[in-house]
């Protein structure tokens, strides 16, 4: 009689034990079973690989104009800039939202003034810090370039309008938070550079 | 008995399809005055299935390789016989869906098909919205333009604008540096397995939800309250078929001629439904001088660029990520926002009505300043825009509440 009883007794601690047993391991395992899904979904070995040095021959560069290059995928812009573009720099620092670069990328040989190796040569990604659109050069100061009669000459985004100076430091109240990256480059010589390795220590 | 029905009785007597019929349709009473708005749930699954059948024979002709993607579509529209006519019919059935379901969700406001006991029905239809536009974000980049390549690379950069894991998030969905092959390629994946899967679920769901409470209707009382004594049918329902199948094959007669009329000769609508920049191979080193998305997103490109301010240390970029996403989200809480005592504009007080069209005036204008290049004054009126948009929502339980309803007939008119 009393076995009868029990046997149609349910045992409900016994029963939560088991239901929240299997579902804790049923769950690990599809957490582990995920994990190879979504890595599959990382850049793979040869995404990785793909980011060798370039080089670009700059001989044919007159003052005031640029070329574009790739690396890594990403577009890479130098321009030869003026001393009259040059001057613009320090006259925009009241007017662009990181002047320094301390919050921006770049290497620790491009962390000045002039954000270059030297003065006059500016190597840039050119990927705007908002959405990663490719800002327009708009070098020349003035409406010749279809921009506001005091533009002062920089690049402009055409995605969503951020502002840039001619070093890619963004201007104040723009949707982009930080000035353009400069990317790890060195002169192989006077008129060749090779993008995405550091200069030699002398 | 003949034959037919025999064979019926054996179908019935191992699967519910007499019932399934029976509940859904032929025995689905729905409310007699339906009006013009209520055309246009029957054209989104008609949508639905075209897009279905058109994706599935795009398919067949269509590459999800960087190198081969462009020049696929370029051989869909002129060599594959009728390849022209299936991808135009793909492609404006994308703007025609949006279109279709803007038209819908306004309908839902209108008549506050929304509110209880309709909850879920409109939580499923806001997710079905959602699915909507991940579909239509994945799609764009098959034809890997250059428009496709640029909203693709500024929409994943959306999620990169999360502080912390945001740049690691976006690279985990691009699978390389930049938009590549890699994100081509899992794009094609979700637009045409993953996503469409989803949607068909939310779908069904959709419509289970709604046959187990029932429709609105424009008056917004319960039909269900006014039950024949004998049959317990409800007086102001008729059945979903016959009256309201004849009623919308009409509607899908004039929507047909009007799609037809688009596919043969606008499909491009000068530059709204396909974008001129598009018929470009996308360059990955060179961003198109005017970018935009898709007409059907530019209210919330508009609302994205009009954030221009850092706040609480943390990037203006990041801040316009966040609006954009409270913008879709919002539409989740509308259900639990809106305190009026009745549902139905007809019977709503002015200040209901005043705001429901500053809200329509919002969202169109910040649709055309979304279509425009961006200017200081652009993003000044998106960020008033964005104020009443959201004021909209945000300030409903209280407006809404206050207004001077006018009395609900019991009964519909």
């Amino acid at each position: 009689m009393a076995d009868e009883k029990d046997h149609n007794k349910v045992n409900k601690d016994k029963r939560r034990f088991l239901v929240a047993a299997t579902g804790t391991c049923g769950g690990l395992a599809c957490v582990g079973a995920a994990v190879p899904f979504v890595s599959s979904m990382l850049p793979s070995e040869r995404a990785k690989a793909a980011g060798a040095p370039v080089e670009v021959d700059i001989g044919g560069l007159q003052p005031g104009q640029y070329m574009r290059t790739a690396w890594r995928g990403q577009p890479v812009i130098v321009l030869k800039r003026t001393q009259e573009m040059l001057a613009t720099l320090p006259k925009m620092d009241a007017e662009v939202s990181d002047p320094k670069s301390d919050k921006s990328e770049q290497p620790s040989y491009c962390k000045n003034e002039h954000r270059s190796i030297k003065p006059e040569i500016f190597v840039w990604v050119d990927i705007c810090t908002h959405l990663g659109c490719s800002p327009e050069v708009k070098q020349d100061k003035g409406s010749d370039q279809g921009m506001p009669a005091d533009w002062p000459g920089g690049l402009l985004c055409p995605c969503h309008g951020s502002h840039y100076d001619l070093a890619a430091r963004v201007w104040k109240d723009q949707p982009a938070p930080l000035n353009m990256a400069i990317p790890p480059y060195r002169f192989v010589s006077d008129t060749v550079i090779r993008v995405g390795e550091d200069p030699k220590k002398a | 008995m003949s034959e037919k029905s025999s064979l019926l009785g054996w179908i019935d007597d191992r699967f519910p399809l007499t019932s399934t019929w029976k509940k859904h349709l032929s025995e689905y009473y729905a409310p007699k005055n339906f009006n013009f708005w209520y055309y246009f749930g029957s054209l989104a699954l008609l949508i639905l299935v075209l897009q279905i059948v058109t994706g599935i024979f795009l398919t067949m002709n269509y590459k999800p390789d960087a190198n081969l993607a462009f020049g696929s579509v370029e051989y869909i529209m002129r060599d594959v016989p009728g390849g022209w006519f299936i991808r135009y019919l793909h492609s404006t059935g994308a703007s025609m869906f949006f279109i279709v379901v803007y038209l819908h969700m306004f309908r839902g406001l209108l008549y506050g098909s929304f509110r209880k006991p309709r909850e879920l029905v409109w939580l499923f239809g806001t997710l079905i919205y959602v699915c909507l536009m991940a579909e239509a974000f994945f799609g764009y980049l098959l034809p890997w333009g250059q428009m496709s390549y640029w909203g693709a690379q500024v929409i994943v950069n959306l999620f990169g604008a999360i502080p912390g894991f945001g740049p690691d998030l976006a690279l985990w969905i691009r699978g390389d540096y930049v938009v590549g092959d890699a994100t081509l390629n899992r794009f094609f994946a979700f637009h045409v397995i993953a996503v469409p899967l989803v949607l068909l679920a939310l779908v069904v769901s959709h419509i289970v939800a709604l046959h187990e409470v029932g429709s609105n209707n424009p008056d917004g009382v319960e039909i269900k309250k006014h039950k024949d004594p004998v049959t317990h049918l409800p007086l102001d329902g008729i059945p979903f078929h016959p009256y309201y199948t004849v009623k919308d094959t009409f509607g899908v007669a004039v929507f047909l001629i009007v799609f037809a009329i688009i596919v043969f000769f606008t499909p491009e609508m000068h530059g709204y439904f396909l974008e001129y920049n598009n018929f470009q191979p996308a360059n990955p080193l060179q961003t198109p001088p005017e970018i935009r998305p898709v007409w059907y997103f530019t209210p919330y490109y508009a609302m994205l660029r009009g954030i221009t301010y850092p706040l609480f240390g943390v990037d203006a970029k990041f801040w316009g990520v966040v609006v954009i996403a409270c913008a879709v989200l919002i539409y989740f809480a509308l259900p639990w926002l809106d305190r009026g005592k009745v549902k139905s504009i007809r019977y709503r007080g002015p200040i209901f009505k005043t705001a429901l069209t500053l809200f329509v005036i919002a969202v169109l204008w910040l649709g055309y300043l979304g279509t425009q290049p961006p200017t200081v004054l652009a993003n000044h009126t998106a960020d008033i825009l964005m104020l009443i948009y959201f004021g909209f929502f945000l300030l409903m339980p209280w407006y809404s509440r206050l207004d001077k309803c006018k009395p609900e007939p019991e009964r519909t008119t």
